[in-house]
């Protein structure tokens, strides 16, 4: 083959000699610096099992409960360490187990290699045991998937998943292979690779753009920034920081934008969204240029696309092209990986500050004070609240826990009070909105980041979505802290069915276990708090623990999470009771 | 709200399994009906191009071919209106041969259609057409009336008023 015709570029060979398929994916494993995996053993990839056992010194395996609980694990190993988490599965329902996982990290660009095992490539096709297309079902949550049915494929499909999934906007990447390709013999060299010729995933940031937005934003009376995920992936929150203190311009972030800049930065303006903040979100419909950065405008952020920001030109910074003009048409697109774009953009801004703008900030942060936050982080009606909770973790933690929360009301609850002092410390199902998510996340994120405390926040339904993880807490020894806020209930669905369905409460009242007596039997310290005046010594014997802890808090039943975005309204329709 | 159009889509990928299952997923997950598609090798050894007929809103369908290019194996997409093209579709007719014979009319419109006889036997001939969508629905509509045994008609296949630099592209890699 020609040498234009060459698909991939790659970088220098390393070794060659011949070994089995699965002890060559070992090898690229370890070449791409792969130290931890999750995953499940089963039949169809039981050779690369064998492997691992071989390599045990070199390649640490988890063994999750449940394959779904492995690609948790694995994002939450991902999101906290901006590293590729790798998952290993067998076929049929190992590899569809996987699935969800996968989902949720297309949706939030979280970087996955996804390694399943599949029957012999003689049995392709013929509903074999455990057979089942997991190419076509992973397709269309996946950022590239690909079958091997030859050892000699293994490296170079390896050396692509990888340079996939991790490069421009990151995402999953699935690699099928056959059992026979597992055991079959080949020269194993190994080459990881720089490019691909038709996958271009960083633009390059044009210049003319930038002086535009520039002179865009210099000319602007009342500029607001709303940033997503794209500064942390970019690792841009040093050039962001100073790019927001030199512009003097209010930033606000969506769910997965949170902690790229200090909760405490007096130029960081909260949350935007369906349960963001109130200034922010009504302020989005005043202001006359918004600089959106890293971020695609989700539905849940926007609210109804006819009335979001009208009024204002929009600047877009994003290094996936796709998502220019979307859902929100931009007046000037920046292409690009966030850094590049912001370290560009820099020289150019003024240094203003806006007093009367920020001004209008301060002053609706205060009726969102008085209406809603006094009231759900210092509660003086009996019962405690989820804000309290996440208030005494802030005061106990100091703002430098990394949050991992699960998905309903606590998780809106866990991202607007937490406090947010070191980057990458909101891991969250953001796009997906995965139930199940938190208990696993907190696993992988705790092993990438042991020197961190890491607290899962999570509501009694996802906890009993992935409970079986707590046998990976324990079998591994995580020092990991488990926040379990039970209201019996469903919450988030029945605070909707409270506001839009006649408080017709179908199919949301829990009736729970004695979560306690689980956690004890998987020899897990742990304590249930029912009172106020218990929530506090409770807090802090839990993050003093030196092992796993597990810590109930019954919260109200019928709290709900305020202020709230009704589905379908525009942002300033923004409710705070 | 624009207005629905026809629009053919070309595609530049690598051949690689499981990329038209990617692309059909494109247009599946926003319920929109493929009218046809090709693919075939192109100008370029070692490129496919995909040509698919869809009939959309002009804003749908600029949003469609970011997401199709966003696919790894997509080198480049475009989108082209009616008049940006010349295309051509193809199609099979098969007809019993008593009326190739006992009926003057259809050798008028044999005649008159520049279609091809490409096959005769005692039973039935087969006649073979290309042209536009009208040309070929006209035709269709004219030898309805004899009875046709089987009618197939492939995919447009298209090429551009304008030039593509696709190759070019490929150099830069």
């Amino acid at each position: 083959m020609e040498e234009s015709y060459t698909l991939e570029k790659k970088e220098k060979t390393i070794t060659k000699e011949s070994i089995s398929g699965s002890e060559a994916l070992m090898k690229c494993l370890m070449a791409e610096g792969v130290e931890t995996l999750y995953g499940y053993p089963g039949g169809a990839i039981m050779p690369v099992y064998d492997q691992l056992y071989k390599y045990q010194d070199r390649i640490h395996h988890v063994m999750a409960r449940h394959e779904q609980g492995a690609t948790h694990a694995a994002q939450g190993y991902s999101r906290i360490s901006g590293k590729v988490g790798v998952v290993i599965a067998t076929s049929g329902p190992g590899a569809t187990n996987l699935v969800t996982g996968i989902a949720d990290a297309q949706i939030d660009s979280t970087p996955l290699v996804c390694i399943t095992g599949q029957v012999s490539s003689h049995l392709l096709g013929s509903d074999a045991f455990q057979e089942t297309d997991i190419i076509g079902i992973s397709t269309s949550v996946t950022k590239w998937n690909h079958q091997i049915t030859k050892a000699e494929d293994i490296p170079k499909v390896l050396a692509k998943a990888f340079f996939i999934a991790k490069s421009g906007r990151p995402g999953p990447v699935l690699i099928d292979i056959t059992k026979d390709a597992q055991f079959e013999e080949f020269d194993f060299s190994y080459q990881k690779c720089i490019g691909i010729r038709s996958y271009k995933p960083v633009p390059i940031v044009n210049k003319k753009q930038i002086e535009a937005a520039a002179a865009l934003i210099n000319s602007a009376k009342q500029p607001l920034i709303v940033w997503g995920q794209g500064i942390i992936l970019s690792e841009a929150e040093d050039i962001f920081k100073a790019l927001v203190e030199k512009s003097g311009i209010p930033a606000a972030w969506t769910i997965l934008g949170a902690s790229a800049l200090p909760t405490s930065h007096s130029l960081n303006v909260g949350m935007v969204g369906m349960h963001g903040n109130y200034g922010p979100n009504m302020l989005t419909n005043e202001c006359d240029v918004l600089i959106a950065i890293g971020m695609r405008f989700d539905d849940r952020v926007t609210g109804n696309l006819d009335s979001y920001a009208k009024q204002a030109k929009v600047i877009h910074f994003e290094i996936d092209p796709a998502e220019i003009d979307k859902n929100v048409t931009a007046d000037i697109a920046i292409l690009g990986d966030a850094k590049d774009s912001l370290t560009q953009l820099l020289p150019y801004l003024e240094e203003k500050t806006y007093s009367d703008w920020h001004q209008k900030f301060k002053d609706l942060y205060a009726i969102e004070y008085d209406k809603v936050i006094k009231n759900d982080i210092h509660p003086t009606k009996e019962g405690l609240t989820m804000g309290e909770v996440i208030h005494q973790i802030n005061l106990q933690t100091k703002g430098n826990a990394a949050i991992v929360s699960d998905v309903g009301q606590h998780q809106m609850i866990a991202c607007r009070y937490s406090n947010f002092n070191i980057t990458k410390s909101n891991i969250t199902s953001g796009g997906l909105g995965t139930m199940g998510f938190a208990l696993p996340a907190a696993i992988g994120a705790k092993m990438a980041a042991p020197e961190r405390d890491v607290i899962a926040i999570i509501g009694d339904g996802g906890y009993q979505m992935t409970i079986q993880e707590l046998g990976t807490v324990f079998q591994q020894r995580i020092p990991l802290k488990i926040v379990v806020l039970n209201n019996e209930f469903l919450g988030m669905v029945r605070q909707w069915q409270q506001l839009f369905f006649d408080k017709r409460y179908a199919s949301t009242e829990m009736t729970n276990p004695d979560f306690v007596a689980i956690a004890k039997g998987y020899y897990i310290d742990a304590q249930k708090v029912t009172k106020r005046s218990e929530l506090k010594l409770a807090v802090q014997e839990m993050m003093a623990s030196v092992g796993p802890y597990f810590l109930e808090v019954c919260v109200e039943k019928e709290g709900n999470v305020f202020p709230m975005i009704p589905s379908g309204a525009s942002v300033s329709e923004i409710r705070l009771e | 709200m624009c207005e629905n159009k026809v629009y053919t889509v070309s595609i530049y990928t690598e051949n690689n399994i499981g990329l038209l299952n990617r692309i059909s997923a494109i247009f599946q997950r926003r319920h929109i009906n493929i009218e046809s598609i090709n693919t075939s090798s192109s100008e370029i050894d070692h490129i496919s191009k995909w040509t698919i007929v869809v009939e959309l809103s002009e804003d749908r369908m600029k949003k469609i071919i970011g997401q199709i290019e966003k696919q790894v194996e997509v080198i480049k997409a475009y989108y082209h209106k009616e008049d940006e093209i010349i295309y051509q579709e193809s199609c099979l007719f098969k007809i019993k041969s008593e009326f190739l014979f006992e009926e003057r009319q259809i050798q008028n419109i044999i005649k008159d259609s520049n279609a091809k006889i490409v096959h005769v036997n005692r039973e039935f001939f087969v006649l073979e057409k290309s042209g536009r969508t009208e040309d070929i629905e006209l035709f269709h509509r004219e030898l309805k009336a004899f009875g046709i045994m089987q009618f197939t008609r492939s995919g447009r296949i298209a090429v551009t008023k304008d030039e593509m630099k696709i190759s070019e592209m490929l150099k830069v890699f």
